[in-house]
């Protein structure tokens, strides 16, 4: 292998930097490449504003056409005649009833499938002859409605709470699989190098790169689990009423119908979708821009 | 290679040795590296310069333990690689966006299982060796290229392995932060002793660097040639001698492209 040396030399022509000169030359470049302090992000009314005017003018359009008299107001009541009926039902309870009795239930179901799909979304994306034996099956169950397990599940588990979480589940599981493991799929391979030139061994690489890198993926896949299961527990609310089974939101829509009472069923409408908004708004909307925000993925949302 | 040959005769184990390492990614494909044998002595410097594609960035892995070596040994620091003995920085950051610059850093020491009373303070001085001690609440999205290839430098030195490999780490910084790194990172070599490989494309970086430059050809990569800087005293990649050792390189180099084009 050939070789050369170069004459050993001491001079530069170049005045050597001193510690103190690379120090605040460094100093100046990081402070001129950071942003300078944080924009103050000026807090506009019409996210708030424009659904509020929105909403406003839907009911608005709502009256005009009871006011047209089209339909008989026992098919289509007005407004306040859903006002009043809210009220009323509110001042016996049945209102407070349904809403505790399926919040509990969408609570405590889905918080169960979280728990039960995690894991299992970490084996399906991680150990390969899972995913090729059971993803196509997970994916299969995301497209089965879940409604289509209510008839299954009453003739197992009869008309009890059971039924309900049986339907939440099957409804909310594979979404969350299928979002983890989507998560986990985009988590960039220099990622995993890392955790490998780190040392990380396969549990701490899952915890510690894996996981949190897969979060926005996951968290869609929670998203999209919360509206499966909310959905289906109202399905099976409305099919399976009597026996042991609580009284819910889905109850209050089919009491509504036996008693041929269309006010009733357009509160329980209203309430199911007020649900579903403010869960949106209150859980899920939060948790995503928080998230972007400490990616720096956010975007821009002043002005 | 006077000075080579007596390094691989002494019995302080290499830092680095490589014996007949062989590299093909299909079975029975071209060989992208084809028996390359190198030692690297204890607290040496090491720059590996080549060609686009000539397999820089798969000797690198390899010796991280990455990628195995289709045939050959690899040993670092006297032992047999098996993966994560050797601290690698990549050519971006690729510092975890989740986390603070702190936390990339302390993420490192907690893998290595330092106790977690003490990685905060850990985390700080390495933060502080690379002169970023304010920034460690900042996230990622924060800080500039060349803050965040100063968090990865404190994070791969928090690994604490003797080995500090580095892929083209400085390629995408600007030529000031670049040069300022330089002497950021001879400033670390010196205080802590670390053998380092860098692989860089910019021949006046490796001369401005490097102890001992190494040239590798392309298909099948080999290492053909190596250079022994001898320069004493600060060095400046402004310097004349640089410039002239890294001209003679760059013909070398040039010469090595050109032998594909036949
Ligand atoms: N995973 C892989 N599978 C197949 N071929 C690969 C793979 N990785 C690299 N190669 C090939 O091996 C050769 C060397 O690649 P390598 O990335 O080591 O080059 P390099 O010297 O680092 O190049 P650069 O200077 O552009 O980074 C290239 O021809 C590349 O196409
Ligand atoms: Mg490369």
């Amino acid at each position: 292998m050939p070789s050369e040396t170069t004459q050993p030399s001491e001079t530069t022509t170049a005045p050597a930097l001193t510690m103190n000169d690379v120090r605040s030359l460094e100093a100046g470049l990081d402070a001129l490449q950071t942003a300078p302090g944080t924009t103050t992000r000026r807090r506009s009314v019409w996210p708030v504003l424009a659904p509020l005017l929105a909403t406003a003018l839907l009911i608005g359009a709502w009256q005009l056409f009871v006011l047209a008299g089209i339909k008989p107001t026992y098919i289509v009541p007005s407004p306040l005649d859903v006002l009043h009926q809210a009220v009323e039902a509110w001042g016996r309870g049945d209102i407070q009833q349904a809403l505790v009795t399926s919040l509990e239930r969408g609570i405590v179901g889905f918080a169960v499938a979280v728990l039960v799909a995690t894991p299992i979304g970490i084996l399906v994306a991680r150990v390969r002859w899972v995913r090729l034996s059971f993803g196509p099956i997970i994916t299969g169950l995301q497209v089965l409605p879940s409604v289509a397990w209510v008839p299954a599940a009453i003739l197992w588990f009869g008309l009890t709470d059971t039924t309900a979480y049986f339907v939440i589940l099957m409804g909310a599981i594979p979404s969350i699989i299928n979002g983890l493991v989507a998560g986990v799929d985009q988590v960039p391979p220099l990622f995993r190098r890392v955790g490998q030139v780190l040392g990380a061994n396969p549990w701490e690489a899952v915890r510690h790169i894996i996981l949190p890198a897969a979060l926005p993926g996951y968290l869609a896949g929670l998203k999209q689990g919360w509206a499966f299961s909310w959905r289906s527990l109202m399905a099976a609310e409305i099919i399976a009423v009597g026996g042991k089974i609580g009284f819910g939101l889905g109850s209050m829509l089919q009491q509504g119908r036996e008693i041929q009472d269309m006010s009733v069923v357009l509160v329980a409408i209203l309430l199911i979708l007020a649900v579903g908004i403010g869960v949106e708004l209150l859980v899920f909307a939060p948790l995503e821009r928080r998230l972007l925000r400490r990616r720096g993925l956010a975007a821009e949302t002043s002005r | 290679m006077s000075t080579a040959a007596s390094r691989a005769t002494t019995e302080i184990p290499a830092a680095v040795r490589l014996d007949q390492v062989t590299k093909r990614f299909a079975p029975g494909g071209p060989a992208v590296l084809d028996r390359i044998d190198l030692t690297i002595a204890p607290g040496e410097f090491v720059c590996l310069l080549g060609a686009s594609g000539c397999g820089k960035s798969t000797l690198l892995n390899i010796v991280a333990g990455l990628e195995p070596a289709s045939s050959g040994t690899v040993q670092v620091a006297g032992s047999l690689q098996l993966g994560g003995n050797a601290a690698l920085m990549f050519q971006e950051p690729a510092l975890l966006p989740w986390l603070t610059a702190r936390r990339n850093v302390e993420l490192a020491l907690r893998l290595r299982g330092v106790p977690r009373s003490e990685r905060r303070d850990r985390a700080d001085e390495l933060l502080e060796l690379v002169h970023l001690g304010g920034a460690g609440d900042k996230a990622v999205h924060e800080l500039s290229g060349g803050m965040r290839q100063r968090v990865a430098l404190a994070r791969s030195l928090a690994q604490e392995r003797d080995v500090l490999l580095m892929d083209e780490p400085f390629a995408a910084l600007d030529a000031i932060t670049r040069d300022l790194l330089h002497d950021e990172l001879e400033r670390i070599w010196l205080a802590t002793g670390r053998t380092v490989v860098f692989i860089t494309h910019n021949v006046r970086e490796a001369v401005r660097l490097g102890q001992r430059v190494l040239l590798m050809s392309s298909r099948p990569g080999r290492i053909v040639r190596e250079w022994t800087v001898e320069v004493h005293g600060q060095r400046r990649i402004e310097a004349p001698e640089v410039a002239a050792l890294a001209m003679e390189i760059t013909d070398h180099l040039r010469q090595e492209i050109r032998r594909h084009a036949l």
